[in-house]
This record gives C-alpha cells, structure tokens and sequence, in this order.
C-alpha cells in the first residue's frame, strides 16, 4: 500500500475482506437469510397462521406419502411448515438487531463514562457491570417477562438490558486506552470541550471493538430469544419463532424429527455466520493480518 | 494486595445488596401480593386482613427492613402455592443443581484444558481444528436443542440413557454433556489461547535455548502461567452453570432450583423465584470474589504489588 498512486481505502478494505474466508461465508449466509426475511411474503408457499385441522402433520416432500403442496409438510395445527420456518427468519433478525443496538447504546455509554472518567465514576460503572453478571442471564430474563408477558417488544427490552456487560467491559478498557494517547491530550491543550473529545477522539476509535461485541451480542441475543420462547415465556403463539417451533415439535419429535431438526439447524446456521462474521470483522480490523485466529 | 482483596469484597457486598432490592422490587411488582397471599376468590375484606397480617400495608421501605432481616436469618417466606417455606424447597432441591454443574465442570475442565493446551502446541494440526469446531458449535448450539437431539439420539434410538428425572447417576448423563457443551468451548480456547502467549514469552524461548526438556518447558514454565486465568473462569462458570442449568434441567426433569424457579415463574409464585434469583447472584458473587483472591494469593504481580 505504498505504491505511487494509493487505491482508496475502500477498495483496499473490500480486497481484503474478499480474501478472508470466514468473512465471505459468514456474510453470504446471513445475506441469504436477511433476504429471506425480506421476501418472506413472496416466498412462503401458504399462510403461515392459517390452520387446517383436516391437514394436521402432513409429512415432507421426502416421505413417500408426501407433496410439493406443502414441502416440508405441516405442524400440529395443519400449518405449512416451511411458510412458518421462513417466517421465523424475521423475528430471530429484528430481535437479534433490536436488542443488540438497545445493550449497544447502554453498555457503550456505561464503558465510554467509566473509562473515561476514570475514579470513582469509574467504580460506580463497574459495581454497575458487576451486579448485572450477578444476575443469571435466562432465570432473569424468565423472571421479568413472567411479570411484563412475552411479546416481540418485552423481549426485545429484557435482552437488550440484560446483554449490555460485553460492550460495556470492551468499550470501558478501550477507552482507558485511547485516553493515555498523547492526541487527547493534545485536544485537551487545545481547550476541547469533554464532549467533543468523546465524539471525535475516543469514540472512533472504539468502534472496531464495539462491532466485534456486536456480533457476539447478536448472535447471544437470537439464541436467548429462541430459547425463551421454547420455554413459552418469550413470544406467545402464533409467532413463528424458532425456538417456539422447537418446542411445538417436541411432542412429535420421535416420529418427525424434521420438526425439531430444521428450526434448530436455522438456529445454528445463522448464529455460526455472524460468529464467522465478527471473526472476520475482527481480523480486518487489526492492522496486523496474522491470519491465525 | 490487602487493597485488592478489599476492595473486591467491597464491591461484592454492594452487589448483594443491591441484587436484594432488585429481587424484592420483582416480588412487589409481580401483582398483588395480598391478594395472592390471601388465595383465589378472597372476598376484598379477606385480601385486607391479609395485607394487614403480611404486613403489606406498611410502607415499602418498612416492610424491605422487615424482609431483609427475614432474608438475613434464613427466612424466605413462603410459596405461594404450596406454602412450604422457600428456604426448605430450595435446600431440598439444591443438591441436584449442585451435583449438575459441577459434573458440567469436571467434564469440561477433563476436555477443555487438555485440547485447548495440545491445540496451542501443535497450531494448525487437525486437533487444533477439531478444537476449533467444538468451539464454534458449543456457541451456537442452543441448548434446549442440544439436549431434545440427546434424548432422541441416546434415550430412544439407542436406548443407552434414561431421559428424564434425577434418580440415578444415569439420569445425569445427558444433562451433563449438554450443560457442559455451553461451557467447554470458553475454558478450551481461553487455555489455548494462554498457552499460545506463554509460548511466545522470553523466558520460555529462553529457557527452549538452553536445552530444556519440551516436557519440562510445558510443565515448569508454559502451563502454570496459560491456567491462572483459566482457573479464574472455571470459578466464575461453576456460578454461571448454577443459574444456566434452568433449560436443562427443565427439558430434562431434573427436579433441582433451576426446574423449581421455572415451574414457579409458570405458576407466578413469585417468593420462590425472587429467593432463588437472589441465591444464585450472591452464589455468583461469592464464587467470582473467591477467584478474584486466589488469583491474587497466587499471582505474584498481584501478591507482592
């Protein structure tokens, strides 16, 4: 990159990020399942709330006495089971997403203020973080949607304040980093006022932490959303959540284990590619490319 | 290091304080506890003398001095439901709970720290990518999914385990493995990682250029330093496994807390659910002090700063 005539860093960033494998993998799955969100009208081959007791478990295109009207057959309610797979790409999204922003702007804020500041603000933050860890992640979140009733919403709100600790721990000690750096020092001399510096100075330069967090928070947000609702305190049926199609097959899953195996292998498939995701975000982001880890 | 200590202690007795407020802050918010307490179709004067009897028609802060001291002499109250004291139900379940996490632990802390340690000294080999993969999956595998596959898998095609309850050791094969797949993968890369940085230090290539015996090198100089902080998280994991055993142990009916605070946030008995949160954040706490000052007794950056 030190060529006469430099290409401009987009074009650098994107070149490398081509390279790196797990990146590439990782962002094409969740393309392809952002996209099947979006599509879900046009996709999905039947309605995926309407019931029809008459077609009640209806088997697969796979099994013999199965048909391409309904491919992956119907539920214990006659619903299509695909339609409702698809479906369920939208809720695992918007609460990965929702909660992820909502413990996003609360842990960063917490971590930029203690790391920041430093003394005895800092201690407040950090008794802060250390009561929250104290408090187990499920049982609690169980134990408040017990009393506010699970919807899209509730849960969404649980999540995003029960899953803010990452950001907040990260963002703290990198701000405790840039703040020894001579150039806020330097905007200091200068007579920048507190908040110009964390704008300008130190929240650029966490960024790079703060969306590797990220990704790890998204995919923690959609395994704890799945796994609410498969205890029946996160969405209520009709929702299409995976983790609630889980648990509706659970009765069923000796003889159709199609009905527990595909929403959890979305689960999985989609939690691994915004793992491979931050991996790869990671890795761009450190100047150093080791390759290794 | 008396500093450090002090301060932990500090810090975990503000937590368990405030995690105290928090949980009866829960209790008061989850409805009307009179009426509750008084039972299903009280008449309005019934739920009166009811609130009067509890007590619940002082002032808030009245009745949390009055339910601190209960809290601080072993009284939790009483269930809702079944009105058996609520400490007796947790101790009679605890054991169960207790047996659980910690047969998750031995099992991870068995696999983990020997793969992540051999995956360190042979990077790139195919055990490093085998531990790699068992990372990858034990993040992303929910485990209420994990441990309905187990019981297909082994309970019934295999019929080598039994699926559900707590009465024999058997019963605790599946809820072990499934548990510990949630905490294996981050005591083996955090192992792996420790010892890939032990590794590159001046005093093991050091001690590599004087002629040392690998085996020697690992033992005297490499591990000790890559499972101090390994040490720390299996710590803090045991606390994490005490409150993350509630899926697995209601899909499997493994009748310890985790199974009774589920059962009563379905039925809104709430005294139960608020003494078991409550037990289990000062369980954590405890558990995360006790690491913060082992690793202080033992790290001598820290002993002797």
């Amino acid at each position: 990159m030190t060529d006469e005539a430099p290409e401009p860093r987009w074009r650098v960033r994107l070149r490398r990020a081509s390279r790196h494998g797990g990146f590439v993998a990782g962002a094409s799955v969740i393309l392809v399942i952002v996209l099947m969100a979006i599509l879900a009208p046009l996709l999905m081959p039947h309605d995926p709330y309407l019931q029809d007791l008459s077609k009640r478990l209806l088997p697969p295109v796979w099994d013999a006495a199965g048909s391409w009207t309904h491919p992956l057959g119907t539920d214990h309610l006659g619903r299509d089971f695909l339609s409702r797979l698809i479906l369920g790409s939208r809720i695992s999204l918007l609460v990965g997403v929702s909660a992820t922003l909502i413990a996003g702007l609360v842990g960063a804020t917490l971590g930029l203020i203690g790391g920041y500041f430093g003394g005895r603000v800092d201690a407040v933050i950090m008794y802060v973080i250390a009561t929250r860890l104290s408090l187990p992640g499920i049982l609690t979140a169980l134990a408040l949607l017990a009393v506010v009733k699970g919807s899209l919403v509730s849960v969404i709100a649980v999540l995003g304040f029960l899953l803010w600790d990452r950001f907040a721990l990260v963002v703290r000690s990198a701000t405790q980093q840039v703040r020894a750096q001579d150039y806020v020092a330097a905007a200091i001399a200068v007579g920048s006022t507190q908040a110009r510096i964390l704008k300008r100075e130190v929240l650029p330069n966490v960024m790079s932490p703060l969306i590797v967090v990220a990704t790890l928070e998204m995919a923690a947000a959609i395994l704890a959303e799945a796994s609410l609702s498969f205890l029946g305190l996160g969405l209520p049926p009709p929702n299409a959540s995976w983790g609630l199609l889980v648990s509706e097959g659970r009765n069923f899953m000796f003889f159709k284990p199609y009905l527990i195996v595909l929403p959890g292998a979305l689960i999985i498939v989609l939690v691994i590619a915004i793992n491979a995701l931050g991996d790869g975000l990671r890795d761009l982001a450190s100047p150093i490319d080791s390759g290794d880890d | 290091m008396l500093h450090v200590v002090l301060t932990r202690f500090v810090v975990a007795i503000l937590v368990a304080v405030t995690v105290s407020v928090v949980g009866f802050s829960l209790l008061r918010l989850s409805g009307d506890l009179a009426a509750e307490l008084a039972g299903e179709g009280a008449t309005p004067a019934e739920i009166e003398s009811a609130r009067v009897k509890h007590g619940l028609d002082r002032p808030l802060l009245v009745q949390f001095a009055r339910w601190s001291r209960d809290l601080a002499s072993g009284d939790l109250g009483r269930s809702l439901f079944s009105g058996e004291p609520v400490a007796d139900m947790i101790l009679s379940r605890l054991p169960v709970t207790l047996q659980l996490a910690v047969y998750a632990l031995i099992l991870s802390v068995v696999i983990g720290i020997p793969l992540g340690m051999i995956a360190a000294m042979h990077p790139r080999s195919w055990i490093d990518r085998l531990s790699l993969i068992t990372a990858v999956l034990g993040q992303a595998v929910p485990s209420f999914w994990l441990a309905l596959v187990l019981i297909v898998v082994f309970g019934v095609l295999l019929r080598w385990t039994p699926i559900s309850g707590s009465d024999t050791w058997a019963h605790f094969i599946l809820p072990t493995a499934t548990l510990a797949a949630s905490s294996l993968p981050g005591l083996m890369r955090l192992t792996r990682s420790g010892m890939l940085e032990a590794l590159s230090t001046d005093y093991v290539r050091t001690a590599r250029a004087k002629g040392l015996a690998e085996r020697t090198l690992m033992a005297v100089h490499a591990l000790p330093n890559a499972l101090l902080p390994v040490l720390a998280l299996a710590a803090v994991q045991l606390g994490t496994l005490l409150g993350g055993s509630v899926i697995v142990e209601s899909v499997f009916a493994l009748d310890g807390i985790g199974l009774l605070a589920y059962r009563s946030i379905l039925r809104g008995d709430f005294p139960v659910v608020q003494s078991i949160l409550i037990f289990v954040a000062l369980a954590y706490t405890a558990l995360t002090l006790l690491a913060d000052v082992a690793n202080a007794l033992i790290d001598p950056r820290i002993r002797l700063g």
